[in-house]
């Protein structure tokens, strides 16, 4: 070894300045490299736990009928039995979650028919639709329609 | 020169220490536990399948996405947004400026669609809901220069938001235009299937809110799965096939006016 390495210091000095740099890139990638980048792709892992970190505000369809079963009932067999609770009523996990602190509001069936059922030429001829205004002369949609089984008229 | 047993000395020491360094790459690897208790990621891929000839513009979907994902009020921001196309009769004269089709989205549907057309006039006329296609291929994933928006391993294309810088170019590299830039944080923002919903066993918030069942979320590792039955019972296509982004929305009934 030692005949191999005889005056050849200047290039010891160079691999010593090399190894120093490539130790200090080391370094440096560890400091500034988040934790996870890099174990599932090219991205930090964590995001991934990140993206799951936010509350519903909708509870979903099946948490309401574990209460209000004489609804789902009513619905399964009616024309409204595919649109699920919170399509109407809006978004109710805080009232799934503890409903005596958190009351639902019953929807004005005036303001809320019509978003579907407004006649308009783009919508499905065989979707049912009415001029909302025409149709009752501004009488409220409940007085003739059952909201959840609403009949063919 | 090196002589042979140096030579095996330094290569015997390299080969160890690179045995050693894989062995500690698996162990960090193998040692990522599972976030959500019951859902393991491999297990789905996610997919959404969305049918023209039964949306009917009501705007739940815009109004549920905004409600659940915090996105900002106002015009310029929307997750999901639904595009009326109008497309009207053939006239006589080809040449007549009047045949071209239009498109509107009064503040992305979320009002409804306020009725702009006569009866008589409309050729064909539809609604498409759009948003995020979490393609395969992304262009997206693509360009970011951080590595701040990925495809989860179930399909989901995500945003780090601690990691974006704002860039802005993959809201420029999206095809499909579903990118934003929330003016709160200046990071990008996008559906990310509501991904803290689908990794709970929920629907979307846009699929929970459809009353005709327009839009329905899907995962196709699942055989039991509706989805797989509804891509075979329609004809479906996807937005702009010839970018081949892989994109995972499927649609039923796309006319081939709508861009």
């Amino acid at each position: 070894m030692r005949q191999t390495f005889k005056d050849a210091e200047h290039l010891l000095r160079f691999a010593g300045l090399f190894a120093v740099g490539i130790a200090a890139f080391f370094a440096l990638r560890a400091a500034f490299i988040p934790k996870g980048f890099g174990e599932l792709g090219h991205y930090r892992a964590g995001a991934l736990e990140d993206n799951r970190q936010r509350l519903p505000r909708f509870a979903g369809a099946a948490a309401c009928g574990d209460c209000h079963d004489d609804v789902r009932q009513t619905l399964r067999t009616g024309k409204h039995a595919g649109v699920h609770c919170e399509a109407c009523h809006g978004p109710l996990a805080p009232h799934a979650a503890d409903p005596i602190a958190t009351a639902a509001k019953r929807p004005d069936p005036l303001s809320l028919c019509p978003v579907c059922h407004q006649k308009n030429v783009a919508r499905p001829a065989a979707f049912p639709q009415v001029d909302a205004a025409e149709h009752a002369g501004g009488s409220s949609c409940t007085e003739c329609h059952v909201a959840h089984n609403p009949g063919l008229e | 020169m090196m002589n042979r047993r140096d030579f095996l000395e330094q290569s015997g020491k390299f080969l160890l220490l690179t045995g050693a360094a894989a062995l500690a790459w698996d162990s960090v690897l193998a040692g990522q536990p599972e976030q959500a208790p019951n859902y393991r990621m491999t297990d789905h891929w996610w997919a959404m399948f969305i049918d023209v000839e039964v949306c009917i513009g009501c705007g739940n979907c815009v109004r549920a996405c905004k409600t659940e994902n915090d996105v900002p009020a106002g015009p310029a921001y929307f997750r999901t947004w639904v595009e009326r196309y109008h497309i009207p009769k053939k006239p006589l004269d080809p040449l007549d400026a009047e045949d071209h089709p239009t498109v509107d989205s009064p503040n992305g549907g979320y009002d409804g669609f306020p009725e702009r057309y006569e009866e008589g006039d409309a050729g064909k006329s539809f609604f498409v809901p759009k948003l995020c296609n979490h393609c395969a291929h992304s262009p997206c994933v693509q360009v970011c220069p951080v590595g701040a928006t990925f495809e989860s391993p179930d399909g989901v294309v995500l945003v780090d938001k601690s990691y974006c810088l704002g860039c802005r170019y993959c809201v420029q590299a999206c095809p499909y235009g579903c990118r934003y830039i929330d003016p709160r944080t200046n990071t990008v923002d996008k559906c990310n299937l509501c991904y803290h919903r689908i990794t709970k066993g929920l629907t979307t918030a846009c699929c929970e809110s459809c009353p005709t069942g327009a839009r329905r979320l899907g995962d196709l590792k699942n055989p039991q799965d509706p989805i797989h039955e509804l891509l075979r019972l329609h004809k479906v296509q996807v937005l702009k096939p010839q970018m081949a982004t892989g994109a995972k929305v499927y649609y039923n009934g796309l006319d081939g006016a709508v861009r």
